[in-house]
């Protein structure tokens, strides 16, 4: 079993790998690799292809989408330590802005594209101001409030289509080569593939950087964050807020898809899927993330042929997983570990007055 | 830098922790809180650092009420807390721990090499382990590691929160030693300890702490001999 867990430490193996590396075959594998991504809804493997649904449209959704959302869910609960349980409202935000604004103004995508982003963006700061004061499982409790409020209120809301939704989203202009139609999903998934390595690219820079060690800090003990003069409540919005762009975009590129939304499709499963994403894959590291989302949103898909127990096997494929690897499949640098009974004999509280 | 606190009320709720008390540490000195379990000691120097928000009261610091600021801002002033338990970031480094203590400092890029090298000479034991995780040292380490934080962001005045917890005696030696000299280069050190023993040695004056009141106020050397405080403080009383 020990020998068996050293040969799965993919995460050391590879992070030594890559820092070993040059520079120049830093890039070569980068580049390869992004390469792949693009060619990817041109392979026709029978070992990943996806029996019963349509390859080139499970990699837009769910596998692209579930990416993008949970690069963006992992600023939140990886980075910073909060738990949001209703992250799905942004993207449900980004979808019905797109949709709203589609059908009912002349707008393009790429103009609808900010303002959905900036909505997103506008409600987790105003969802995070007044509850971020909260910790754990409060903060939990009230983001999967906010969450179901959001569905609700778009099921309720006659004029933006009630339980019904929203038909006839027009499809993005199109672009150079690139023409965006309901029948051809490989463009979306281009579109939704640049966006998140761009995303990847600037949550890298930032978490490098002095945000980064502030969400560290915030994580691992807000009290002490603050004492060391670090604004914990602006850098948790920011967290937050972020977060919510990354879903924003990703529901306004989901709308401009798959044409027609209804509000049921923004249910609470979604906050729960992506944040597994995340946690199966790692919290907090970017690649283990991207790798959970992957995996949790193709797996179900590429064992369709078992129709209805698919989801029973799935079910226990990620509670085995969880057993074997709790802190994910590419977990985050080991070093975070923390023996409680560090201090033993030598210092036990002899100092103590009795 | 003085530091006065005036009729400060501090409440968990309901429960009223802190009931009216004032105390005043000036500049230069060393002055410690000492008392029981409970007697409101940690909520005093939480409060002070505004970690917990005041009823009613005041904080003066060098004049200026500082009751209703945020604690980010007043680390900024240059009040500095070295926490109860520690509070080290245990999947930091020593040295990315040492490195947070100056987040907000504007000439942190200027000060840095030099206020490293302070730290490193009052701890030898951090430089040797400057890129070991915070969570992987000792609990003296730890300690060390936490007034180092502290210190890092130059403080005017220290807070230190039972820095002898959980420490062999030895190592409780060679931390107030080190509170001792921290206090010689001019920084005003309110030292919160339930080693009374320790506190009253190193400090120049004391406040007996007694369910969220101030029951006494001396000169330290003098409640070392009190015989009250020895019997209810310093386990020799007189029988």
């Amino acid at each position: 079993m020990a020998n068996l867990k050293a040969s799965l430490n993919l995460r050391d193996k590879g992070a030594e790998f890559w820092e070993r590396s040059p520079k120049w075959r830093r890039v070569a594998m980068a580049m390869s690799f992004i390469a792949f991504c693009y060619a990817l809804p041109f392979l026709n493997n029978p070992l990943i292809n996806t029996p019963g649904s349509d390859f080139q449209s499970v990699l837009f959704y769910p596998v692209g989408m579930y990416v993008l959302m949970a690069i963006g869910l992992n600023i939140v609960v990886g980075k910073s330590g909060l738990l949001d349980l209703g992250y799905v409202a942004f993207f449900a935000i980004g979808a019905y802005t797109m949709a709203i604004l589609g059908t009912k103004t002349a707008l393009n995508f790429w103009e609808i594209l900010p303002i959905g982003v900036g909505l997103a963006m506008l409600s987790g700061v105003l969802l995070g101001t007044p509850t971020l004061r909260l910790r754990g499982d409060y903060l939990a409790i009230v983001t999967l409030g906010f969450g179901e409020i959001v569905r609700i209120f778009a099921v309720n809301t006659d004029s933006i289509g009630g339980s019904r939704g929203i038909a006839g989203i027009p499809t993005p202009p199109d672009f150079f080569n690139a023409k965006f139609t309901i029948l051809d999903p490989k463009p979306y998934y281009w579109l939704l593939l640049t966006f998140t390595l761009l995303i990847i690219w600037m949550v890298r820079r930032m978490a490098a950087r002095r945000p980064g060690r502030a969400w560290d800090a915030i994580r691992q003990d807000d009290d002490v964050a603050q004492l060391m003069g670090i604004n914990t409540r602006k850098y948790k919005v920011w967290a937050f807020v972020l977060g919510a762009a990354v879903a924003g975009v990703g529901g306004v590129v989901y709308a401009s898809q798959i044409l027609s939304i209804v509000p049921d499709q923004f249910n609470l499963n979604i906050s729960i899927l992506i944040l597994a994403c995340v946690v199966f894959g790692g919290i907090g590291n970017v690649w283990g993330v991207i790798l959970g989302a992957v995996l949790l949103a193709f797996t179900p898909e590429r064992i369709r042929f078992l129709s209805q127990p698919r989801i029973l096997v799935f079910g226990i494929a990620l509670v085995v997983m969880m057993n074997l690897r709790p802190d994910g499949i590419l977990p985050k640098k080991k070093r975070e570990h923390f023996d409680p009974n560090w201090d033993t004999v030598e210092e036990s509280g002899e100092g103590e007055i009795k | 830098m003085r530091l006065e606190i005036k009729d400060l009320r501090v409440h968990y709720g309901k429960i009223e922790a802190i009931k009216g008390v004032s105390i005043v540490v000036n500049e230069g000195e060393i002055v410690t809180l000492i008392g029981a379990n409970g007697a409101g000691k940690t909520t005093m120097l939480k409060t002070i650092s505004g970690l917990r928000p005041v009823t009613s009261g005041q904080i003066l610091f060098n004049g200026e009420d500082i009751s209703k600021m945020p604690a980010f801002k007043r680390a900024d002033l240059g009040l500095s807390q070295a926490p109860e338990g520690r509070g080290i970031f245990v999947g930091m480094t020593v040295l990315e721990n040492l490195e947070m203590g100056k987040y907000n400092r504007k000439d942190r890029k200027k000060e840095m090499a030099e206020d490293l090298e302070k730290v490193y000479h009052l701890f030898p034991r951090l430089k040797e382990r400057a890129f070991q995780a915070g969570g992987t040292l000792s609990g003296g380490e730890q300690q060390m590691l936490a007034i180092g934080r502290a210190l890092m962001s130059r403080p005017k005045v220290l807070l230190l929160d039972e820095p002898s917890m959980g420490l062999a005696p030895l190592m409780i030696q060679n931390i107030f030693n080190i509170i001792t000299e921290i206090n010689k280069t001019g920084v005003t050190i309110l030292l919160v300890e339930q080693n009374a023993q320790q506190a009253l040695q190193r400090a120049h004056r004391a406040y007996v702490l007694e369910v969220g009141h101030v029951v006494k106020e001396a000169k330290a050397s003098d409640l070392l001999n009190d015989p009250a405080v020895r019997a209810a403080y310093l386990g020799t009383g007189a029988h």
